[in-house]
């Protein structure tokens, strides 16, 4: 049976052939069985979620069914506060935390009628680009291609479950990194990472403030597009979020008049397969009639995975100062001074990734060190920026491979030093980095394991990477 | 940048401003770690940054300001509902001396 699509879910509920609660239940019953194997989830909130399911049934039956997500069934990366459901960013530190309010993109979600089902998997706090650096006393979330195998990350859980379900279903994920596209492509769905600012980061448990981004994951490049236009603009309580006026992404064509820009020095990087792969689905396109152009981004290729990791673990470590077993999260008996309980619940509470990026960069803004490192990332950042304008002077959208690899395998994973790892984020960091819309779309498979095209587009101009995402997704089906 | 090199005493005095406790395999890891990685950012020495202004934002933004009004904001009730450490509504923290 071909799967649903979210708008042909909610053509369904709007003619009364689905039941809101029976379908949220089947929804419900299945995150529960997968969980046992795979974990894509921490929380499953099935008594609110049949709550909220019920609610929007007994709205039908008086003939009030508006709403751009009626029905739908939303799963949440655990790092988005949902009011009154545990919210821990995959933490220890976070334990017995209950928000007491929704996020923005949660109020913006509920007003469209979508039924918040969990919250996912993820490496804690987003650290980390496999989902295998999970908090303490969590289960790391495991790929539905093949459970050997890593979701990536760090919103595993999120792509995971949207792999895994045969329902409609949409997903939010959180990108510092390359956190939505990374899981993506490892998991064969549909990952949109918006502008940063586009969407309000109000109620986000946050990572790095000026790189972190929530967006949205799919089966589809309509079910991801129709969701980062409900949760996208302007909000009074973010004021970095922007103020431009957001344009619909759910109903655009695909289109073939963009001018596609392949990045070849990040192909340069990748396993044989996907490189393969990447180029399979260009080539099609280009036959279905799209301008084709090599560009080279060679300071970002370069440069781009050290500014990111000096950068993002330099806002880490300011921003995880705040968890110290006071008002809210993990906590322990009041025993000695300030600095003994606060390092004692600390340091039981973070784990040993989170651990490492607070000493990076705790070290990387000390008096003496700030200058070289910090100061100098954020230098370099304007610099890669403006390589990327100068792209976008030529062509329209960039491509490449989302991950140089196919999803690993957990002992190959173990394999990795650190810096091997963050390495592997070669090809997603440069766009968040610089702040730019970009989609993970699966274009083929490589090793029995799906691979992703990362199309990337310039500031606000979500919609060029939306119709480009659609006509890759044609071509490739 | 000068080639840094983080031994046991600077590893040490980061970890107490970061306020961790770390134990011995702890010190021993991370020390080889902020080897491999510091080394790695020593790629950024190659390249010249005179004359850029730092990117706080990778976006422009303008500074919002709202009137100077007081707002809804949490009851202290609600302020104390996730906190176990707490008396006469207040939090209730460790000794400051």
């Amino acid at each position: 049976m071909k799967q649903q699509t979210i708008s042909q879910l909610i053509s369904s509920i709007k003619r009364g052939e689905i039941s809101v609660v029976e379908h949220i239940e089947k929804i419900l019953e299945e995150a529960k069985q997968t969980n046992v194997m795979l974990n894509h989830f921490n929380i499953i909130a099935k008594d609110s979620a049949l709550k909220q399911a019920k609610e929007i049934d007994a709205g039908l039956k008086t003939g009030r069914h508006k709403g751009k997500l009626l029905g739908v069934p939303l799963s949440v990366k655990d790092c988005i506060c949902v009011k009154d459901i545990e919210s821990r960013a995959g933490s220890k530190i976070l334990s017995d935390y209950f928000p007491l309010f929704d996020a923005t993109v949660i109020a913006k979600a509920r007003a469209e009628g979508a039924i918040i089902i969990g919250k996912t998997a993820q490496d804690e706090f987003g650290f980390g680009t496999f989902s295998n650096n999970t908090g303490v006393g969590f289960e790391k979330p495991l790929n539905p291609v093949n459970p050997k195998r890593s979701c990536g990350g760090s919103s595993g859980g999120s792509a995971g479950f949207t792999g895994a379900t045969k329902f409609a279903h949409g997903s939010l994920g959180q990108s510092t990194g390359g956190s939505i596209a990374a899981p993506a492509s490892f998991c064969g769905v549909v990952g949109l990472t918006p502008t940063y600012g586009r969407v309000s980061r109000y109620g986000l448990i946050d990572y790095a403030n000026s790189l972190d981004k929530i967006g949205s994951i799919g089966k589809t490049v309509e079910d991801a597009a129709l969701l980062l236009e409900v949760i996208s603009g302007h909000d009074v309580n973010d004021s970095t979020s922007l103020q431009e006026k957001v344009s619909g992404l759910s109903d655009l064509k695909p289109s073939s008049d963009l001018k596609i820009g392949i990045a070849k020095d990040f192909f340069e990087g990748c396993e044989e397969g996907v490189q393969k792969e990447c180029m399979k689905a260009i080539d099609k396109l280009e036959k279905a009639g799209s301008k084709i152009e090599e560009i080279s981004l060679p300071l970002n290729v370069k440069y781009g995975v050290a500014a990111y990791y000096l950068v993002s673990t330099t806002e880490a470590s300011t921003n995880l100062a705040r968890y110290c077993g006071m008002r809210y999260g993990l906590h322990d008996k009041i025993e000695g001074s300030f600095n003994e309980y606060f390092s004692n619940v600390r340091s039981k509470g973070f784990s040993q990734e989170a651990k490492r990026r607070i000493l990076l960069g705790t070290f990387a803004r000390m008096a003496g060190f700030r200058d070289a490192y910090y100061l100098k990332a954020m230098k370099l950042r304007t610099k890669l920026i403006k390589e990327f304008q100068e792209a976008f002077g030529k062509v329209d959208v960039i491509v490449n491979p989302t991950m140089p690899i196919v999803a690993p395998t957990f002992s190959e994973i173990e394999e990795l030093s650190p810096m091997q790892e963050y390495a592997m984020d070669l090809c997603t960091v440069p766009a968040n980095l610089a702040g730019l819309p970009h989609a993970s779309v699966p274009v083929g498979t490589s090793k029995k394991m799906p691979v992703g095209l990362m199309i990337t587009a310039n500031h606000l101009e979500e919609e060029k990477m939306v119709k480009a995402s659609l006509a890759f997704e044609e071509v490739c089906k | 940048m000068a080639k840094q090199t983080v031994d046991k005493k600077l590893l040490l005095k980061v970890a107490a401003n970061a306020r961790l406790n770390l134990t011995e395999k702890e010190v021993n890891l991370f020390l080889k770690d902020f080897k491999e990685i510091l080394k790695a950012f020593e790629t950024l020495d190659e390249i010249s940054v005179e004359g850029e202004k730092p990117s706080f934002q990778p976006i422009q933004l303008e500074n919002v300001v709202r009137k100077d009004e007081v707002e809804k904001c949490l009851s202290q009730e609600d302020a104390l509902k996730n906190t176990r450490n707490k008396k006469d509504g207040y939090f209730m923290g460790p000794k400051a001396l």
